[in-house]
């Protein structure tokens, strides 16, 4: 594909609450087997986008770990690769990223240095499938300057906590407004932006002399009078993970056949980091139903309706429901647990209670010593 | 020191699992296969270079090693490298042994011209740290080093045994003994000092199916070199035939198992592109049981061992049995004591090991112990009964089951797969 590729994945979000303190959000554990910035690499690997900067600044270590070698999305290529790039002081620049239009400025040689004519931006907070070369063909198709794909929430997500956008006949956005107090419609854009790499670099270059430093407010929203900018509507499955709520919402949706079908058995693959562990036991007494579970778990107890991710340890006479215990979890025996989100290396004690009140997620952050048990 | 891995051989005793693979490409314990444990022992043992020789049915073998990715085999120096058989200018012939394999690849291992060469098989299930016995080699100024390791005394005369002093120097050999001197038995895992084997290697290169255990270390022991049995006390389970690789799965699924996989240390590594998660449905039952990636189970598993991107339709029964990736079980379907090989697909309402204990009538001492065994790619169709010691392989369809039934003791192999 004649493109490059960028993911923002620097961001912190405060509507993750507790689960942000320990990772980015493109870092956050989607599904059992995936992180959330799978999603958009998978994407652009499978669109034959051969060269992706993730630039990334807020609480980068989970990040970075997972992007620790890029052969797992296929990118560890003679041509293109994979790169991260972090905020760094040079002689000209002692800032951290101050806008993610900054953040694309202060690499600006990355796009500089390419070849490629066009620039596939996207967010690492997205779990979905697409081919960014069907978003390319509608904006050539459309002699769009900027074609943000947007998506439909209408039941599903609040759209007030994106940008909402309204679009003419022929497609080409004519309203968006970044998190508006009352949302007028619930088309919103993904976080997915297609644009010429020669008109990125000159927009950004003007933005920033301007000290101007936000993509959507400063560049997007605010050129969307003068310049070209298109909607190109995203048909199948798209959630934003970064509330708590929706990142619960999102997970749960794995228990549905025709989401895990969607993700898990159509092509294109979505990738992830392999990391060798054995199948999943299951002891006897242990009781799963309507459950994900990942490898390297070992169940005692009962699970229903619950996300397991990796490598989490299960004792006897358990009962987890309606909750998400993330990886490496070790939960002692006796344990209840509902309407959770266990965080991830967590030990829980024999004998505890944990219980969100109805339709409210609870987080569960506990440190214990865990060979004391 | 480099590693010789013999993964040639079919394993014929494997009966319609090895039909189209090769013995070491057999999957094992869900989502592992064979020689990914020989493999992992040798990345966790510091063991670099490992030379793969391969003969029967290669294809599974290449595309799963690949270029040592999973093992970290993936080197600039040294590294995995398939070794097949090859023409050569003034003759060519196959591998007709494991001595005579190794001769033929000569001009690898004096690429590297290493002090010592390790050689393995690839059909037992074991995690071993070949530095150690390595060490051991050095400290007994050793030319050749066999693993070794105590069996109970009745079971001894099943293996080749070796005699040895107190400093576990080798005084004797003994091919499967009726009244075995010492329980020590052979792994068939040798460290020789490179010149010792290379010098055996040439001077029997004539020996017609040139084999370790029967040509050279006889020949080295008559040359007076110094062969020590090094003694091994961890896991060690042969899987070459049926009922011992049925065993050694199962063994897998104890609370507490001899043979560990989720243990930190030494792990064991595979080939695996799958890591979505696997789904438990609301009616499924699942009770002692292993189960890998992104496999769907809607019925009942109960002490079995499940592979990845298995389905188990509602109302299926699976009771103490092997299932490998990919397979598919149809509704209200029964499986007893069965393996059940990849990408098998089995229609409904079928019953699979019933009726009585019948020797199998072709292969008796292949398919016994109870079990049904089902080869890769075999499509069983819906409502059939399958009795037990029974092997199938190929696409059934309806007519090929008298009145829906397969019974005890018979083999059904469909055209262009051979028995």
């Amino acid at each position: 594909m004649r493109a490059v590729g960028i993911v923002l994945a620097g961001g912190n979000s405060s509507r993750m609450k507790e689960l942000s303190n320990k990772r980015a959000v493109a870092a956050m554990p989607i599904a059992g087997g995936y992180r959330s910035i799978d999603f958009v690499l998978s994407s652009m690997s499978n669109s034959h986008i051969q060269k992706v900067a993730v630039f990334t600044q807020y609480n980068a270590k989970s990040l970075n770990e997972h992007l620790n070698s890029s052969k797992w999305w296929d990118f560890g290529r003679k041509q293109g690769g994979l790169y991260t790039f972090t905020p760094t002081t040079t002689p000209k620049n002692s800032y951290w990223y101050r806008g993610t239009a900054d953040a694309i400025a202060q690499n600006l040689d990355f796009l500089k240095n390419s070849h490629e004519p066009y620039v596939v931006i996207a967010s690492g907070d997205g779990v979905y499938k697409l081919d960014y070369s069907k978003v390319l063909e509608y904006h050539i198709a459309k002699k769009a300057d900027f074609t943000v794909v947007t998506a439909d929430v209408s039941g599903r997500d609040d759209p007030s906590r994106f940008g909402v956008v309204k679009t003419d006949a022929d497609g080409r956005i004519t309203d968006f407004e970044e998190k508006p107090i009352s949302a007028d419609g619930s088309q919103v854009s993904t976080g997915i932006y297609v644009v010429r790499r020669r008109q990125l670099i000159e927009l950004i270059e003007k933005a920033v002399e301007e000290e101007r430093y936000d993509l959507v407010k400063d560049i997007i929203i605010r050129y969307k009078g003068v310049k070209r900018v298109y909607a190109y509507p995203i048909e199948t499955y798209w959630s934003n993970i970064s509330s708590v709520e929706s990142y619960f919402k999102t997970n749960m949706d794995f228990l549905k056949p025709d989401v895990r079908n969607y993700f898990f058995r159509q092509y294109p693959d979505v990738y992830s980091k392999v990391e060798d562990l054995p199948p999943a036991k299951y002891n006897a007494g242990s009781f799963v139903r309507n459950s994900l579970v990942s490898s390297g778990c070992i169940i005692n107890g009962n699970v229903e309706g619950s996300i397991l991710f990796k490598k989490v340890y299960i004792g006897n006479n358990c009962s987890i429901k309606n909750s998400i215990i993330l990886n490496d979890v070790y939960i002692g025996d006796n344990t209840h647990i509902e309407n959770c989100i266990v965080e991830s290396r967590d030990t829980i004690r024999a004998n505890t209670n944990y219980v969100g009140e109805d339709g409210k997620i609870r987080i569960v952050v506990e440190k214990n010593e865990r060979y004391a048990l | 020191m480099i590693a010789m891995l013999l993964a040639g051989g079919q394993g014929s005793r494997l009966g319609v699992l090895t039909a189209d693979v090769a013995k070491p490409a057999v999957s094992f314990g869900g989502k592992y296969r064979i020689i990914d444990f020989p493999l992992s022992n040798c990345i966790n043992s510091g063991v670099d270079t490992v030379g793969v020789l391969t003969q029967y049915q290669p294809l599974r073998l290449n595309t799963h090693i690949g270029i040592g990715i999973p093992w970290d085999l993936d080197r600039n120096v040294g590294g995995v490298s398939i070794l097949p058989p090859y023409e050569k200018s003034t003759s060519s012939e196959w591998y007709t042994g494991t001595a005579n394999a190794i001769f033929q690849n000569m001009r690898y291992m004096e690429l590297y011209n290493p002090e010592y060469v390790l050689i393995l098989g690839g059909d037992h299930i074991y995690k071993m740290d070949y530095e150690v016995m390595l060490d051991f080699h050095k400290a007994s100024k050793a030319d050749i080093t066999l693993a070794t390791i105590p069996v109970p005394i009745e079971e001894a005369s099943r293996f080749g045994v070796v005699i040895t002093d107190e400093h576990k120097q080798i005084q004797e050999f003994e091919e499967k003994p009726e009244h075995p001197r010492s329980n020590l038995a052979s792994m068939g895992i040798y460290i020789f000092s490179w010149p010792v084997l290379r010098e055996a290697l040439l001077k029997l290169k004539d020996q017609p199916s040139c084999d370790f255990g029967k040509h050279i270390i006889p020949y080295c022991h008559e040359q007076g070199r110094r062969i020590f049995a090094y003694e091994y006390n961890g896991y060690w389970k042969d899987v070459g035939t049926l009922g011992s690789y049925w065993q050694a799965n199962m063994e897998l699924i104890d609370l507490i198992p001899v043979f560990n996989l989720y243990e930190e240390f030494w792990k064991i590594y595979t080939k695996n592109e799958l890591v979505a998660p696997q789904f438990v449905a609301e009616q499924a039952v699942i009770d002692k049981a292993i189960i890998g990636e992104a496999s769907e189970i809607y019925g009942e598993v109960h002490n079995s061992v499940i592979g990845s991107g298995v389905y188990i339709a509602p109302g299926a029964v699976v009771r103490d049995s092997i299932i490998m990736s990919s397979a598919s079980i149809g509704e209200n379907t029964v499986i007893d004591r069965s393996i059940i090989a990849e990408k098998v697909q089995i229609g409904a309402n079928c019953v699979l090991c019933t009726g009585e204990d019948i020797p199998n009538r072709v292969k008796p001492d292949v398919y016994s112990f109870g079990l049904v065994t089902i080869g890769e790619d075999s499509v069983i169709p819906s409502n059939v009964k399958i009795g037990k010691n029974t092997a199938i392989s190929g696409i059934t369809d309806i007519s090929d089951y008298p009145g829906g039934v397969l019974a005890s003791g018979e083999t059904l192999i469909k055209v262009g797969e051979k028995i």
